[in-house]
């Protein structure tokens, strides 16, 4: 069976998402409530992808140093906080985990 | 130099959004690869694969897709994640429209296509860093479509570079992980205002908490939650 309907579909209403405020907000202002909670939006929903991915190891929450995505998170997120430097924060990342990956091994 | 010559241009938005998505790539290339590869290990043909780059282009739910894919999942199942998973550019469509909102519909449909994670935290750090100005750019959708296309044009190519490499890369890299480590760089800079901080750390205590929950709902419950906690803290303190 092909798959490009159903991905063509999922596409469309991705595109569908991506428009819906841009052709809506043409006709209605947003009230200051929601200006605010816009704001939050990248804040909350990069957290939300993040968080997961340094605390649960095979979907149960893993908070110990022996957690090597947790101790190479943190100490990205350090860098990212003091240099604001993308490339650096990615580069530093992932040496920390291989590192920690291959002590471990 | 003349003073002229700074005044932004077309040329001069579009090339400065190219510049400001560059390093972002270094995060989304080896994902574009790494979808690529675990696209073709999941049974799907490499047209397909490559299409749904274009079609969907959205990279956390292309993961997603894949894996429902490889377990067999029904298409319906697999549209409904595509969907959910991507509701929240519902929220980057809001919070970019006050800035597009003068722009004709070839435009408008144009940058939605481009909306994307990576190319709204360009796009959207540079609305915020003008949106005080009495008089800011009214070009500054040349520097969204930079960002927009750069991302684009990385993503086409990392799918086929995976595509291409098929089953060479080793699990054991890791490479998955840039993913979250792209997203690191982009958040932490920006909590230190104590709305934003509360919002990041309640998503993302909410998100571990409900990842249990079918279709990647956790994703969308968590980012309400952090907004909501965000605006609280907010109020209390006004």
């Amino acid at each position: 069976m092909s798959w490009l309907p159903a991905l063509a579909l999922g596409g469309a209403l991705t595109f569908a998402t991506r428009l819906s405020f841009i052709v809506l907000l043409g006709h209605v202002e947003p009230p200051p409530l929601v200006r605010r909670g816009l704001r939050l939006v990248p804040a909350a929903v990069l957290s939300a992808i993040i968080f997961p991915e340094l605390l649960l190891r095979d979907g149960v929450v893993d908070l110990s140093p022996s957690n090597p995505r947790l101790v190479a998170g943190a100490i990205a997120a350090a860098i990212a906080w003091r240099t604001r430097n993308v490339p650096l924060t990615i580069a530093a990342g992932m040496a920390v985990l291989w590192a920690l990956q291959r002590l471990v091994a | 130099m003349p003073v002229e010559t700074l005044a932004p241009t077309r040329r001069r938005e579009f090339l400065a959004g190219c510049r400001d998505e560059l390093p972002i790539l270094l995060g989304v290339a080896p994902f574009g690869m790494i979808y690529g590869v675990l696209a073709l290990r999941a049974g799907l043909p490499a047209g397909t694969a490559q299409a749904m780059s274009s079609v969907v282009f959205a990279g956390s739910a292309q993961f997603i897709a894949v894996q429902l894919i490889r377990d067999a999942a029904p298409a319906a199942v697999v549209v409904l994640t595509i969907f959910l998973v991507n509701l929240r550019h519902a929220l980057y469509s809001a919070s970019v429209a006050p800035y597009v909102k003068h722009l004709r519909r070839p435009w408008k449909w144009l940058l939605a296509y481009l909306l994307t994670d990576e190319a709204y935290a360009v796009a959207a750090s540079r609305y915020v860093r003008d949106g005080h100005l009495s008089d800011p750019s009214p070009l500054r959708h040349w520097y969204f479509l930079g960002a927009g296309v750069t991302l684009w044009a990385s993503w086409q190519a990392s799918t086929a570079a995976g595509l291409f490499l098929g089953a060479q890369i080793p699990g054991r890299w890791s490479l998955d992980f840039t993913l979250a480590l792209t997203f690191i760089a982009l958040v932490f800079p920006s909590l230190k205002e104590r709305a934003g901080a509360a919002a990041a750390v309640t998503a993302g205590i909410v998100a571990v908490l409900a990842a249990g929950l079918p279709y990647k709902l956790g994703l969308v419950i968590a980012a309400l939650a952090g907004i909501g906690a965000g605006l609280l803290l907010e109020r209390r303190r006004a």
